[in-house]
């Protein structure tokens, strides 16, 4: 036996061996440094489909051909990805100049840990263009950390073409008439509803949506604020749906199903191979790109009110999406904030039919007739509620996510889910 | 022998190492003895070549180390400096009594155990096919060896498409005899599917292992065999595989290191799902870390993925690999 063949063997397990603790950061050093008189914007957004991509793309090269000294490095990032790098970017004390939000939990985390700017002042003259119900998930402790760019709503598309050859003639405006609605198709062959199990946070919007129509907004503020979701409304909310899920609505192999892949959630329902889907108000864009697209067969509904519950068939459930600054980052990136909220831009980008208006008095520029009528059940909704996996504080969010998946996948009871994300909820 | 010396003065106090005439009879006292300056300039350099790497070294791999430990007797969310609130073992406690957790354990043992009893010797079954004089073998080996070049991630993107339960390549082909399965996407099937995926990926690696360990064998050995009237069964068992035996004892630590940290394959494949029943140690402790924030508990649960390893690797290599590696560390003193 050699010396070199005993050496490698020795280094091969050392070197293995060390790696058992693998999982380190990857967290890219980056600086807001002004290089050669030049300041460089770095900006993180989730703009990774058509048509936002190449509106988020335009807004940077005209904001520079107006500014020449300043450089917008536009990277557009797949939301999943982009949550864990950030995650990543974040625990090593740094943010990107300019970044994607969704307001609530996490923004909050990340203004406690004192990596966001506080735009209350900075952007006073301004921030009363937007609407009150686009600007409420950025807004901490009254004070405003994020420039909402979308807002929107979670409701169901549906095929009007399989609903109409399962014989339903309009959208079910209750949750009993939307039980008949999914065996009616389940009848006449048609898978009633996509689902992606895999990736959890659509299901939570099933889930969420009934407390909420049961024990009406003031159930989920409360819940909010004592950590207590074994109360009625949750549970019930889980026993009904269980009732749904054991009616077996989904496509086959759900579980393992994402959402934006070619044979996922979003691509299915584009398709035409399943009636409808619980989504917001990307959904159309995001059924056009996996999948072919429904056109004109694309309808939407609101969730249904539950009989008896104490919630509002008109209350909305969804987020929008603004943009952050680093507490570290140049002026600049705000000024291209106020330049990309000009009324003018915005209207192209909700013209677009990419977001939905978070401008006062952008409304008649939303073309297509579907988002349309989601920002019209936005603008009369009687209250609304952010995601709550966006709303809660992460660790309570995610567990909603989870206890959920495993509910509809039979694995735990709605007394379990409820018992879960209340000693995730209290530990926090 | 010598090793059990060399141990024993490792464990003896740093000053009575460090006389002059040290208790090391065996290689140092053979040799003419140098002047305590030329040893100390010897050292200086010594020490001079190391630094660099050890710097690295304890920078990119010991700091980290020791700061997940640190961390993970705190309740932290991984932002705001350094952790405040100790809550002693508390995180230790949670894992202990989290299903989820001890299930990452139980199908981590699954997932070794069927590493061992059906990959490896499938493995080890086709090098020694083709360690035959055989038309095309160059061309075989490459293609077995192939998967393991794609990375994980692609690997997982290829399955999922593959095994996709609605018109994924798998069911195609098995559906004309009426074998479809959900694979990855039922509780049930997802941990035999995920190891046929492992094993497609690993298996070309552990067979190239083998095969270079089999061409070690000098022929003369296994002809002495066939001439004293062994068949090709007993050559294989009595002559190649007790001399196999060193890269076999390597490919199983390798496995099994694998089956304890292995990740990426999981996370693109299904994310740990469905319902936690293909999760790993190594996605639980991602999904505290990075979707759930509490950074605190997570390096907790790499505490113990690293302990695991440790214990795992150091008794393996003392009473497993121990002729394999006896002297390697000890060689170069004998040498001078």
């Amino acid at each position: 036996m050699s010396l070199g063949r005993r050496s490698a063997a020795a280094l091969v397990a050392a070197t293995l061996l060390l790696g058992g603790c693998g999982g380190g950061g990857d967290g890219e050093p980056k600086a807001a440094s002004g290089s050669g008189g030049k300041v460089t914007v770095e900006w993180w957004n989730i703009g990774t489909t058509e048509p936002l991509k190449s509106f988020l793309a335009r807004m940077a090269t005209e904001y520079q051909k107006q500014h020449p000294n300043v450089v917008i490095k536009n990277l557009p990032i797949e939301n999943e990805a982009f949550k864990a790098r950030m995650t990543t970017l974040n625990q090593s004390g740094k943010t990107p100049d300019l970044f994607t939000t969704w307001g609530g939990g996490v923004l909050k985390q990340q203004v406690d840990a004192g990596l966001v700017k506080d735009l209350s002042a900075d952007a006073s003259s301004w921030m009363g263009s937007f609407t009150p119900a686009a600007l409420q998930p950025y807004q901490v402790d009254g004070k405003t950390y994020a420039i909402p760019a979308d807002i929107g709503m979670v409701g169901f598309w549906y095929n009007k073409a399989l609903f109409a050859k399962a014989g339903v003639t309009e959208p079910p405006a209750t949750w009993s008439a939307y039980v008949d609605t999914v065996k009616k198709l389940k009848a006449a062959g048609i898978t009633p509803i996509a689902l992606a199990g895999k990736e959890k946070w659509p299901g939570h919007y099933y889930w969420a949506y009934l407390a909420m129509r049961i024990g009406g907004l003031a159930a989920l503020q409360q819940a909010a604020t004592d950590h207590d979701f074994t109360k009625p409304p949750f549970v019930e909310a889980g026993r009904r749906l269980k009732e749904l899920a054991d009616l077996d609505p989904f496509q086959k192999g759900f579980l393992g199903a994402a959402y934006n892949t070619p044979d996922g959630q979003a691509a299915l329902v584009g398709n035409g191979k399943a009636a409808m889907e619980l989504m917001g108000q990307w959904a159309p864009s995001v059924e056009n790109e996996a999948g072919k697209g429904l056109g004109d067969d694309l309808g939407f509904f609101p969730f249904p009110a539950v009989e008896g519950g104490a919630g509002k068939a008109t209350d909305a459930f969804g987020g929008g999406g603004g943009y952050a600054i680093g507490a570290d980052a140049p002026a600049e990136a705000l000024d291209f904030l106020k330049f990309m909220s000009e009324p003018k831009n915005h209207r192209d980008v909700v013209a677009s039919g990419a977001v939905l208006p978070v401008l006062k008095g952008v409304e008649d520029a939303v073309k297509d007739p579907n988002l349309a009528t989601v920002a019209r059940a936005l603008s009369s909704a009687s209250g609304f509620q952010l995601y709550l996996d966006q709303a809660y504080p992460p660790a309570v969010g995610q567990e909603v996510n989870d206890s959920v998946a495993e509910l509809i996948a039979g694995k735990k009871t709605p007394e379990q889910v409820a018992q879960a994300i209340t000693e995730t909820a209290k530990s926090e | 022998m010598r090793a059990a010396q060399d141990t024993s003065r490792l464990a003896s106090p740093p000053g009575e190492r460090r006389a002059p005439s040290p208790a090391a009879p065996a290689a140092g006292a053979a040799a003419p003895r140098p002047s305590r300056g030329h040893r100390l300039r010897g050292r200086l350099t010594i020490a001079a070549f190391l630094l660099p790497a050890l710097l690295l070294f304890g920078l990119l791999v010991l700091a980290p180390i020791l700061v997940a430990v640190y961390t993970s007797v705190f309740k932290w969310n991984g932002l705001r400096g350094l952790p405040d609130d100790f809550i002693g073992t508390a995180n230790f406690e949670r894992m202990f009594a989290d299903e989820v957790f001890l299930g990452d354990l139980w199908r981590g043992a699954v997932l070794i155990v069927l590493s061992l009893a059906v990959q490896l010797p499938f493995a080890l079954g086709v090098a020694m096919l083709l360690n035959q004089r055989m038309r095309g073998r160059a061309v075989y080996r490459m293609i077995f060896f192939a998967p393991y070049i794609l990375s994980e991630v692609i690997t997982g993107v290829l399955f999922s498409m593959i095994l996709s339960p609605d018109g994924g390549l798998a069911n195609l082909v098995l559906g004309t005899v009426g074998l479809e399965s959900d694979w990855l996407s039922d509780p049930s099937t997802v941990m035999p599917s995920l190891f046929l995926v492992m094993t497609w990926k690993y298996f070309g690696f552990h067979m190239i292992l083998y095969l270079t360990g089999r061409q070690g064998i000098p022929h003369e050995v296994t002809e002495a065999a066939q001439i004293d009237g062994a068949g090709s069964w007993q050559v294989f068992r009595y002559v190649t595989l007790p001399l196999l035996g060193p890269t076999i004892r390597i490919s199983v630590f390798l496995s099994v290191i694998g089956a304890i940290q292995l990740f990426d394959l999981v996370w693109v494949l299904t994310g740990g799902g469905p319902a936690h029943s293909s999760e790993t140690m190594a996605v639980t402790m991602f999904q505290f870390g990075f979707k759930r924030y509490q950074v605190g508990y997570a390096n907790a649960i790499s505490v113990v993925m690293f302990a695991v390893s440790l214990v795992f690797a150091l008794v393996y290599q003392r009473y497993v690999m121990r002729r394999d590696t006896e002297g390697a560390i000890t060689a170069m003193r004998s040498q001078r």
